[in-house]
């Protein structure tokens, strides 16, 4: 499958801070409807892929395509005008507004015009973020505040609000963090019933929810790829079991400072597996 | 020497006097927003707090003994209205920055219009002490040699902010506020010391800048207004919490400021507008801040 | 922040503003001159403080240089009366227009800023056409101002006197008050809400956030250059005291005491700041500011979100 096929799709993306590595060399193809996890240690990179791939961090090296379309220069607004729809780890709502205001605050983009009141399009705003309500199961708190909402409520309420945009590519930065059981298994339903030409990414500590939702797994370590590939042969691979039991070394972190010394070190690193 | 430098070398020199004032004010309002996020408003009237207090207790032809009383006076008053602001806008710590500073604003106001009552509306002239009051003659143009003294204070000053931030360890504990002030707290530094100790230098420095800008702004109504504005232009485009900063935007602004006004005489609030904006659109935090970072 | 709630009004609302409205109408019929030009000033101010609160309180946008488009419209309708014509209806056209005009130079750059860096710049900008208005003799008139303005005409009737100048002021401010509360309640308002709560998101979501704080600068900016047209209507004449700090600050702090986000908050606020700063002031011996800056101390600690809050009591 190349870039051109791939719903969302990035090749040598690298991110560097200084010295620091924290994305190196990322590869990833994701084909349309995938359900796509994104996996790893602590301190692997994830969040900062991320942002990456929505927007919020420009990269150092590397390009981005969206459906073949190299999005790599485009700003984080225009990305998600583009369909790259996402969630926040710390959930990013309007606070003072009630869980509907904020789904139609959303919906307001593709469906009305933010900027003239139509009656029209009012109703069809409306109507809209009724749907999306039941859809996450909030039905009955449309007319809360959001600061008034559960932890795990105000989660669905962002799933709401990111489907409100109607996004080709959704992307979900640790959708269960801080959710109970039950709430996580209420979470992973509503995920399961997301519709099937929707394209989905997620970071996830909670491998029990990965291992559910996810057809493809990608797993980080140091900032790199470790292993892409299904559930199974994640969950049976001994690099990823060291990964996670802290056996990589924090110096490959950082670029040494001699290129020699870099490629010396890079052909150790293959020969040792 | 070349024409151009002939005409307007009192305009240049005037310029870097002007800038090397700004500096000292400056510095204060940059640190003290760089580490805790606080606008303080109240800064330009320290500025003229100072400057009431050269006229008042060194009069309008001070003795030497006058005006070092006054600078002596002016630090004291300074330091206790910056303990009292901090302490004051600490309670809003937890309510928004916009509260913070729109307390500092209520303060200036009560402030302004104290000294108002107290001095009169009138602007009143301070001559500089004796000995800096003559003019001395600069490549066959006479100059006054209190600001050619203001010039020497000034980078004099840079000089010694410069070896405090980047060589003691308070100076690192400075930048290292600015940069993280949570991480600062975590290691044990108590930051409400640090944020009395800062606030009360830098209205300290405002309200010396005040009596040392005597001797050339005068006192009187307005003049709060006017360096505040000044101030804070400075202080964005050199970006905040830098030192380098505050004194590189403050001898771009005293330029701009008196060659900019010998030039393009009323356009030069124009250029004053162009230099800030044309900053801001090509580095948003300013000149010398470098993505939260600051190196003095 | 104060939220007013947008839906339809209670009937107890309806027939309260009815009641205050038929009050400020018939006002002028029972109330001495003075203080009918007294209520006239503070309908002006009011309508400069509420357009400032769409930008502070809706937008979260805090301003300290609105002043300066109040001060635009106000030269700006001052000059057309004297060069062009009276129309007070084509006075205020273009007194709106200019402010508006001026917003959009100085919004291009402000609004790229936020928090207390956009509060800077709105100073130094205001800080700037001040300047230029003492400067600029030929058209202002420099520091002396723009005296001798014609009394507005309306329908070729000029307005003379406290009366008939004071219903023109009611009018306008009631147009504007009422324009402004559509904005808030239409989806722009609700995008400004979501910017003043949420910024990050907004873009996240695909909002092109710079485009809408910069059309809240223009509409705050154009009702301030409208209130200006009022200013000159009323007073006759325009000095640059009228574009400054002198008008940019008591017009935030009217808003604040008032409170940000309600809109109807800075009404009040506006009353308050006048009948403070000119008033008690007066037999304070002139020292209005310095109970004006005690009051705005002790809302800024003990009222969060000013009288409007205090008054619903809710938080």
């Amino acid at each position: 499958m190349t870039a051109a096929t791939a719903a969302l799709a990035c090749a040598g993306l690298s991110r560097h801070f200084g010295a620091l590595r924290a994305v190196d060399r990322v590869e990833l193809s994701l084909p349309p409807g995938a359900r796509h996890a994104l996996i790893g240690p602590n301190g692997a990179g994830k969040s900062t892929l991320f942002r990456l791939l929505t927007g919020g961090l420009r990269p150092t090296a590397g390009q981005i395509w969206l459906d073949g379309a190299d999005i790599t220069p485009t700003s984080e607004a225009r990305r998600a005008r583009l369909g790259i729809g996402q969630t926040f780890q710390h959930a990013s709502l309007f606070l003072s507004m009630t869980a509907g205001e904020n789904v139609a605050l959303a919906a307001e983009l593709r469906l009305g015009r933010p900027w003239w009141p139509a009656p029209a399009a009012r109703r069809a705003v409306r109507e809209r973020t009724g749907e999306l309500l039941a859809q996450v199961g909030l039905a009955d708190r449309a007319g809360r505040k959001a600061a008034a909402l559960s932890h795990g409520e105000r989660r669905q309420l962002e799933v709401a609000v990111a489907l409100a945009t109607e996004p080709r590519v959704l992307l979900l930065d640790e959708p269960a963090a801080g959710l109970s059981p039950a709430e996580s298994a209420r979470l992973a339903a509503l995920i399961q019933r997301l519709p099937a030409h929707v394209t989905l990414l997620f970071v996830e500590h909670d491998l029990d929810l990965v291992f559910r939702l996810a057809t493809r797994v990608t797993v980080m370590h140091l900032g790199a790829v470790l292993l892409s590939g299904t559930p199974e042969e994640v969950r049976l691979s001994p690099a990823v079991q060291a990964a996670y039991l802290g056996t990589g070394r924090r110096q490959d972190l950082f670029l040494p400072p001699d290129p020699a010394a870099r490629d010396a070190e890079a052909a150790d690193a293959t020969s040792a597996d | 020497m070349p024409a151009w430098l002939d005409t307007h070398l009192v305009s240049l020199l005037n310029g870097l006097a002007i800038g090397c004032l700004l500096f000292i004010l400056a510095i204060g309002l940059s640190l003290v927003f760089g580490m805790m996020d606080v606008l303080n408003l109240a800064h330009g009237v320290l500025f003229l707090t100072g400057a009431y207090l050269a006229w008042s207790i060194a009069g309008a032809d001070p003795s030497w003994a006058g005006f070092l009383a006054a600078i002596a006076a002016a630090a004291a008053v300074g330091a206790l209205a910056g303990a009292i602001l901090s302490l004051g806008t600490e309670r809003l710590a937890r309510r928004s920055h916009l509260d913070q500073a729109l307390l500092t604003l209520g303060a200036a106001l009560i402030a302004a219009d104290a000294l108002s009552a107290a001095f009169g509306d009138d602007v009143h002239a301070v001559n500089p002490p004796p000995g800096l009051d003559g003019s001395i003659l600069l490549f066959g143009k006479a100059y006054p040699v209190y600001r050619l003294s203001l010039i020497a204070v000034g980078l004099a000053l840079a000089g010694a902010v410069h070896w405090i931030v980047e060589r003691t360890s308070l100076g690192a504990l400075v930048r290292a506020t600015v940069a993280d002030r949570e991480m600062v707290s975590a290691i044990g530094v108590d930051e409400r010391v640090v944020k009395v100790v800062v606030f009360a230098i830098g209205s300290t420095l405002a309200a010396v800048a005040g009596v040392l800008g005597a001797p050339v702004y005068g006192a009187g109504p307005g003049l709060d207004a006017a360096v505040l504005i000044l101030a804070l232009v400075v202080v964005v485009i050199g970006g905040l919490g830098s030192v380098r900063g505050a004194l590189v935007g403050a001898l771009i602004i005293g330029q701009i400021e008196t060659l900019g006004r010998a030039l393009f005489a009323d356009l030069a609030s124009f250029v004053l507008f162009g230099a800030l904006a044309l900053v801001l659109i090509v580095k948003p935090k300013g000149l010398f801040a470098d993505s939260g970072r600051s190196r003095s | 922040m104060n939220r007013p709630g947008w839906g339809a009004l209670p009937w107890r609302r309806w027939g309260l503003l009815a009641a205050l409205a038929l009050a400020l109408a018939a006002a002028p019929l029972v109330l001495a001159p003075y203080a009918v030009t007294t209520l006239t000033r503070i309908l002006v101010f009011a309508l400069l403080a509420v357009s400032l609160d769409l930008l502070v309180g809706y937008t979260g946008l805090p301003s300290l240089g609105h002043g300066a488009y109040f001060g635009v419209g106000a030269y700006a309708a001052g000059w057309v009366a004297i060069h062009a014509t009276a129309s007070a209806p084509v006075t205020l056209a273009v007194a709106a227009a200019a402010g508006g005009l001026v917003a959009v130079f100085a919004g291009l750059v402000a609004v790229r800023a936020r928090g207390v860096y956009f509060l800077m710049l709105t100073l130094a900008i205001a800080e700037i056409v001040q300047q230029l208005a003492e400067s600029w003799h030929d058209v202002t008139g420099g520091s002396n101002g723009l005296y001798g303005i014609p009394a507005a005409t309306l329908g070729g009737n000029a307005l003379v006197g406290d009366q008939p100048v004071y219903w023109w002021v009611l009018a306008v401010f009631a147009a504007g008050i009422l324009v402004l509360r559509a904005i808030a309640a239409s989806p722009l308002g609700d995008t400004l809400r979501g910017i003043c709560d949420n910024e990050a998101r907004m873009r996240a979501l695909g909002y092109r956030v710079y485009l809408y704080k910069l059309a809240a600068f223009v509409i705050a900016g154009s009702i301030a250059g409208l209130a200006g047209g009022l200013l000159a209507a009323q007073q006759r004449l325009v000095t640059p005291g009228d574009l400054g700090l002198g008008t940019s600050i008591p017009a935030l702090l009217a808003v604040i005491i008032g409170g940000e986000g309600s809109l109807w908050g800075p009404c009040f606020g506006a009353a308050v700041v006048i009948v403070i700063r000119d008033y008690l002031g007066s037999t304070l011996g002139g020292h209005g500011s310095l109970l004006l800056g005690v009051v705005f101390v002790a809302v800024v600690y003990l009222l969060p979100g000013g009288l409007a809050r205090a008054i619903r009591g809710r938080t």
